[in-house]
């Protein structure tokens, strides 16, 4: 064990040995090391501790519950692309910085790349699939096809998400509010004038 | 013969309407599949080990751990040992696991040992006789030579006095005819003796001096000159959807890859060989691409590996898209051009002279000189270039090549030499406008749109001239010129006895409208709504259409759906005839309905028309180009003109630009609406890439710094101001045939705002992109001068 | 991302229980919008992480007696929609509305924009937090140095120091709220902020066993304040230079002043010098340009960034003016 295992310095700073008080909480984690979770106890109390391998999880998409098997390392993001088969929100920067994964997160407009998805359990995620029905499109998307607001497309559905956010909060936005409201979602095509122009059709008739 | 020509201004429903794309709705919805959103359960995941240095030799290649650990299917070594790495981030090794965490721990795992070698980054301007074209040529600096517009003639002589360095073989003398080098030169190439080299290349190739005319008499008879120092960095294509693809063996020998492309029709041939199997057992296939600007045109090296990779674990599917960080450093860079330049005019404003030397790099192969004097053909001229072979990575083409480099240093010293004269640039630009022959006569009509629609005339003042407090307010324009022809392709369509019609083609969509003109051209043509007709590109089992590059597809794709569309409707017309009791060539289609020219009461439904069909449908292929089915529906050659509006803070050199206007030819527009969309995405890019851009190396390190949409910058929406376009239509323009619209807007919006920035701050700032620090050091040296 | 054990305690004690005495051994998880991006850059890599969320007593902001307490995991979003903080700081509302883009706001919390890692492209790219080859050389030193700082920058550590809040937090004398196994301590901002020395320190004084508990807001009493940063985009960008200023006014004249800086140098950037001179004077484009030029007259450029030397003094004299009610 080498000298800056978290157990051992657990351990020598709180009085807390996980040797001491681990308990599995499992048969399979037993079988399987690493698999599932275990307990530690921390300042007295039990406190689960879950991973490196892969645990389960249970996510709300889309109003769905949907249970998976993964590490804690894998984000919101790759969960919904790449266990789900959700693709809208897309990996494009995946740091956080471009928008393109925006979802809703309990109702608020967050990047997917940059939550844990065993830290969006027990939260209502929205992705941009669950805003249309059918054929039928959330006005927000129906005025990105009227003012020809997408060309490759790749960042459409994240500035969809931003933008129906951006608009329930805003329904008459002032520029200073798109400056600061719609900053967070970059296109490499170049179609913020047609976003422009969904604004400005929003903000005059009110969303 | 059927009529192919396009249909008159008076009889069009669709071509020339404003038209909404027919893909949005599944773009909005996120229903659109692009190549990095392939997903099959149980799936395999690639990643790739790259080079942390810029130039380094393979010691050694460790990869057994890697593949011993649990969730590795397949291990792929993409180097020799002892080869040489060009660049940081080349790749080294791949790997495919059971899931990505899995595919990085194992990349993770494979050991390397790499011996550093000495790199070059800076572009920075070559020292004094650094250049040379000493010793043998390789075959690198032939062709170096010949897209460096070398003169003839002194390749020719090179070739006689230095010799070459590498056994000249028939592949490459074949190589260079089929490249229509002219026959001379292969003959001194095939001639030319052999010479073992030693030592290493210098990094800088001179390009051969061009020249035209005489400039030294044309410089000591000038009324005036200028002198000036232009530029633009390296910059990346930064695609939003990496490139990257999945590829998978449904068969033994059979590959089926789902690859992020401007050019479906082109990967099967380029992935046959490294497989070795026919390119007939490959298909491509691909719904949306997230972006190519340029840099998506090949099958690259992780393609390939992602194929092997697959094979090796049994044909399942293997991901393989590149991240954020490698797309900036490996997919692709536009070459930096920097050039001094010397202009020579009259008072009245006339150019007589062209002097530049200028510079640049496209990466490890040196790269090519920018067309400059841009569009102005300079009585007077006298060109050097040179090449630095650096280790910044692969060049690319980016939208419209070597243009917008060209048309900021070109543009820029023109403006120049106005404000030196306190001309108006405007009328310089017009003074000299025969220089741009044979589009002086479009140039003219654009400058006459532009400067109204900007409101040049009221708000142009002398450079420096309009400053209130901290605040600096000026004026730009540029114009520039692109070929756009169609390029080659094909087109089925069927009319079925049901009434359906089908449009197979192996053509992709960049998200540029392709999709929404073929199903408007062909929907004009038969007379049916768009909806009507089933369309289906992006896969190699259709017929195959060129690239998507260098603003060909609209021109080739519209000319193969209307000659498809006339023939089968030829087709159609013959069965149909007899029921409404007219000649084949009396019969038309509109509104829906196959009906007789000269009494349209006599007519019958699509749906019946198609009924008359019988068992088979009328199949037709549509080509272009065909010369035995004129016209010709495309064409080459257009005219823009762009200006633009800036405030900068001089205090702080902060630059925001406030209005743009772009006014732009290309032919027949075929969809208004998605035409503008390109004009004000260009206009958009071009604020970008003029503000923000620029590949940021590391001279020690050789790496890039900002492999990330941080710190490498790209506009967001408040970023963009007022944007104005203005097509030109109608007569004049609609004869010309379909052009394509790719490449022209996006190569004048640097030159324009950057010679707006000069005329609001009484300085050039001489190198995009336009930052504060640029922008104060250009104020702060005016002020030591 | 390399792979990591993950937890959730419910109480301040048990996170910090599960906390190690170094780095690599775990980190705090909060709004996670810079720990996860650094952890795929594999520029950090704790083997846990304990995430902080679900500590109730870490959220929400309190008033106290004529000030605020505003609990660590409050997002930017909850800060930027708080009456309380628009009413009586709303210079650092401002800083907070112009702080990244709204998808960032909605998820970062106080607690991790005061403890964010530095931007330096060296350190972001797992070159170290003070870079340097093999050779010992400092990488920053005869490299591209464009963003880096003009203060301070004799040590090893040449970054800037990143949050955009902190000079307005500083300006209303903010102090910070930290626990630990052994206890808590409250510091003031200011000096929660420290230069490294070695690789294996931070740049900020929370020992690895800590966490941030809350941001102690003074009554703002008179003070008016103002918040200024200069970007190149208009937004969601990092700025070039940010300054922030507090002015204590006695009649028309300035009875005292803080003047911090950020973006210029390891550490927020205070300048008792220029707040000197700006006591006893009425304030005008004059007085205030006088003190700018003071704030940076101790500034030391690298090779590529006397520019911000300019935009440092800038920002100051127009965050001067700001605060004294002019346009900036």
């Amino acid at each position: 064990m080498s000298e800056d295992d978290p157990n051992k310095t657990t351990a020598s700073d709180s009085g807390v040995s996980r040797r001491d008080f681990l308990k599995i909480s499992s048969i399979s984690a037993a079988v399987v090391p690493l698999i599932g979770s275990q307990v530690v106890e921390a300042a007295g109390t039990p406190v689960k501790i879950y991973g490196p391998g892969k645990v389960p999880m249970e996510l709300t998409v889309n109003g769905k519950k949907q249970t998976l098997q993964l590490e804690p390392r894998v984000t919101l993001l790759d969960a919904l692309r790449d266990n789900l088969d959700i693709t809208g929100a897309k990996r494009v920067c995946d740091r956080g910085e471009c928008g393109a994964c925006t979802v809703l997160l309990d109702n608020k407009a967050v990047y997917a790349c940059s939550v844990l998805a065993i830290d969006a359990q027990g939260k209502s995620i929205t992705t941009v699939e669950s805003l249309s029905q059918g054929n039928k499109l959330h006005p927000v998307q129906q005025a990105y096809v009227d003012n020809d607001a997408s060309q490759c497309g790749f960042c459409t559905p994240g500035f969809i998400v931003a933008t129906k956010a951006f608009l329930d909060k805003h329904p008459h936005p002032t520029d200073e509010d798109i400056r600061r409201g719609l900053s967070g979602n970059l296109c490499r095509c170049g179609t913020y004038h047609g976003i422009q122009q969904v604004i400005a059709q929003f903000a005059q008739k009110g969303a | 013969m059927p009529d192919y020509s396009w249909p008159i201004a008076e009889q069009r429903t669709l071509i020339g309407k404003r038209i909404s794309r027919v893909d949005s709705p599944d773009k909005v919805s996120g229903r659109a599949k692009y190549s990095y959103d392939y997903f099959q359960q149980g799936m395999l995941f690639g990643k790739i080990l790259r080079s942390p240095h810029a130039k380094a030799r393979i010691v050694s290649i460790d990869s057994t751990a890697a593949e011993k650990m649990p969730g590795v299917k397949a291990v792929e070594i993409l180097q020799k040992v002892g080869a040489t790495v060009q660049w940081e981030g080349d790749e080294i090794a791949a790997v495919a696991a059971v899931d990505e965490s899995t595919a990085e721990d194992a990349v993770r795992a494979i050991k390397v040992q790499y011996e550093a070698l000495p790199h070059l980054v800076s572009d920075a301007e070559p020292p004094a006789n650094a250049a040379s074209l000493a010793g043998p040529l390789s075959d690198d600096d032939i062709y170096d030579a010949l897209s460096n517009q070398m003169p003839d003639q002194d390749l020719i002589s090179l070739l006689e006095k230095n010799g070459v360095s590498f056994h000249v073989d028939q592949d490459f003398l074949n190589e260079l005819k089929s490249s229509e080098v002219p026959d001379p030169v292969v003959q001194a190439v095939a001639k030319a003796q052999f010479h073992e080299t030693t030592g290493a290349r210098s990094n800088f190739q001179k390009a051969a001096v061009i020249k035209q005319g005489d400039v030294d008499q044309a410089m000591s008879a000038a009324e005036g000159t200028i002198e000036g120092i232009y530029g633009v960095p390296l910059i990346t294509h930064c695609c939003l959807e990496t490139h990257g693809s999945t590829a998978e063996w449904p068969s033994k020998d059979q590959l089926l890859v789902h690859l992020s492309t401007q050019n479906v029709s082109g990967i099967p041939g380029q992935m046959a060989d490294p497989l070795g199997i026919p390119a007939a057992n490959v298909r491509q296939k691909q719904d949306h691409v997230g972006g190519g600007f340029g840099s998506k045109f090949a099958a690259d090296r992780w393609d390939i590996a992602a194929a092997k990779l697959s094979r090796k674990a049994g044909g399942k599917p293997v991901r393989m898209m590149l991240e954020r960080d490698s797309e900036l450093k490996v997919a692709g860079a536009r070459p930096s051009a920097f050039a001094r330049v010397k202009v020579a005019f009259n008072k009245d404003g006339t150019i007589t002279g062209w002097q530049s030397q200028s510079w640049g790099t496209g990466g490890v192969g040196g790269g090519g000189m920018p067309p400059i004097p841009y569009v102005f053909n300079i009585p007077n001229q006298r060109k050097e270039h040179i090449a630095i072979r650096t280790n910044t990575g692969p060049a690319r083409a980016w939208r419209a090549p070597n243009h917008p480099q060209a048309a900021v240093i070109t543009m820029g010293a023109i403006e120049d030499a106005a404000a030196k004269l306190k001309m108006d640039p405007l009328e310089m630009f017009l003074k000299n406008i025969d220089l741009a022959k044979p589009r002086q006569d479009i140039y003219r009509e654009e400058f006459g749109i532009a400067s109204e629609l900007m409101g040049w005339k009221d708000k142009w003042r002398p450079r420096g001239e309009n400053i209130s407090g901290s605040t600096a307010r000026g004026l730009g324009l540029s114009i520039h010129t692109w070929g756009g022809r169609g390029h080659e392709s094909n087109c089925d369509l069927s009319i079925h006895p049901d009434g359906s019609v089908d449009i197979k083609m192996g053509s992709q969509d960049l998200g540029t409208g392709t999709r929404t003109c073929i199903l408007i051209v062909a929907a004009e043509t038969l007379g049916i709504p768009m909806e009507a007709i089933s369309l289906h590109i992006g896969d190699t089992i259709y017929p195959t259409s060129g690239g998507s590059g260098g603003s060909t597809t609209i021109g080739g794709v519209s000319s193969s759906t209307r000659r498809a569309a006339v023939q089968a409707r030829e087709m159609l017309f013959a069965k149909v005839a007899p029921a409404l009791n007219a000649q084949p060539d009396d019969l038309e289609c509109a509104a829906g309905s196959v009906r007789v020219k000269s009494d349209t009461k006599r007519s019958l439904s699509w749906k019946q028309a198609c009924a008359k069909l019988g068992a088979m449908p009328a199949t037709a292929r549509g080509k272009n180009p065909d010369k035995e089915h004129p016209p010709d529906l495309t064409n080459s050659g257009v005219g823009g003109v762009q200006m633009a509006e800036v405030e900068a803070d001089i205090e702080t050199g902060v630059v925001h630009v406030k209005k743009m206007v772009a006014v732009q030819d290309c032919g027949l527009v075929i969809d208004v609406k998605t035409a503008e969309t390109q004009c004000y995405g260009a206009l958009i890019m071009g604020i970008s890439y003029a503000l923000f851009e620029e590949k940021v190396m590391d001279q020690l390190t050789g790496r890039m710094l900002n492999p990330d949409m941080e710190f490498y910058r790209l506009a967001g929406i408040s970023d963009i101001p007022e944007l104005v376009v203005h097509m030109m239509t109608g007569k004049g323009y609609d004869e010309k045939g379909v052009i394509g619209l790719g490449e022209p807007p996006v190569i004048s919006p640097g030159a324009a705002i950057s010679n707006a920035v000069a005329n609001a701050i009484g300085v050039r700032v001489p190198f995009l992109p336009l930052t504060p620090d640029r922008v104060l050091k250009a104020l702060n040296d005016r002020n030591l001068d | 991302m390399r792979a990591f054990e993950y937890a959730s305690p419910q109480t301040k004690e048990q996170a910090v229980a599960l906390l190690g005495t170094n780095w690599d051994a775990a980190e705090v998880l909060a709004g996670g919008t810079d720990l996860l991006a650094l952890m795929k850059s594999d520029v950090v890599h704790p083997r846990r992480l304990v995430n902080i969320k679900g500590i109730q007593e870490l959220q929400g902001v309190r008033s106290d007696g004529g000030g605020l307490r505003i609990g660590a995991l409050t997002t930017l979003g909850e800060l930027a929609d708080n009456v309380n903080v628009m009413r009586s700081y709303p210079a650092f509302s401002e800083a907070v509305n112009e702080a990244a883009s709204p998808q960032i706001r909605n998820m970062a919390t106080l607690g991790g924009n005061l403890c964010q890692r530095p931007r330096c492209w060296y350190f972001r790219n797992g070159l170290g937090l003070l870079p340097k080859d093999k050779d010992g050389k400092e990488l920053v030193i005869g490299g591209e140095n464009r963003y880096h700082a003009i203060f301070g920058n004799d040590g090893p550590a040449k970054f800037v120091s990143p949050s955009t809040l902190v000079p307005a937090l500083i300006a209303y004398g903010a102090s910070i709220r930290l626990v630990s196994p052994q206890g808590s301590r409250e510091v003031p901002l200011e000096k929660f902020y420290v230069m490294p020395k070695a690789e294996s320190e931070r740049e900020h004084d929370l020992r690895p066993n800590e966490i941030v508990s809350e941001v102690v807001l003074p009554a703002p009493g008179t003070w008016k304040v103002a918040h200024y940063e200069i970007r190149q985009k208009q937004a969601f960008d990092w700025p070039l230079a940010v300054t922030a200023v507090a002015l204590q006014m006695n009649g028309d004249n300035v009875g005292s002043a803080r003047i911090v800086m950020g973006y210029v140098a390891p550490t927020p950037w205070l300048s008792a010098d220029a707040a000197q001179a700006l006591q006893g004077k009425r304030i005008s484009e004059e007085t205030a340009k006088a003190a700018a030029d003071i704030a940076v007259k101790d500034a030391k450029p690298l090779t590529h960034n006397s520019y911000k030397i300019q935009l440092a003094r800038v920002s100051v004299k127009r965050a001067i003016l700001k605060a004294a009610g002019g346009a900036a």
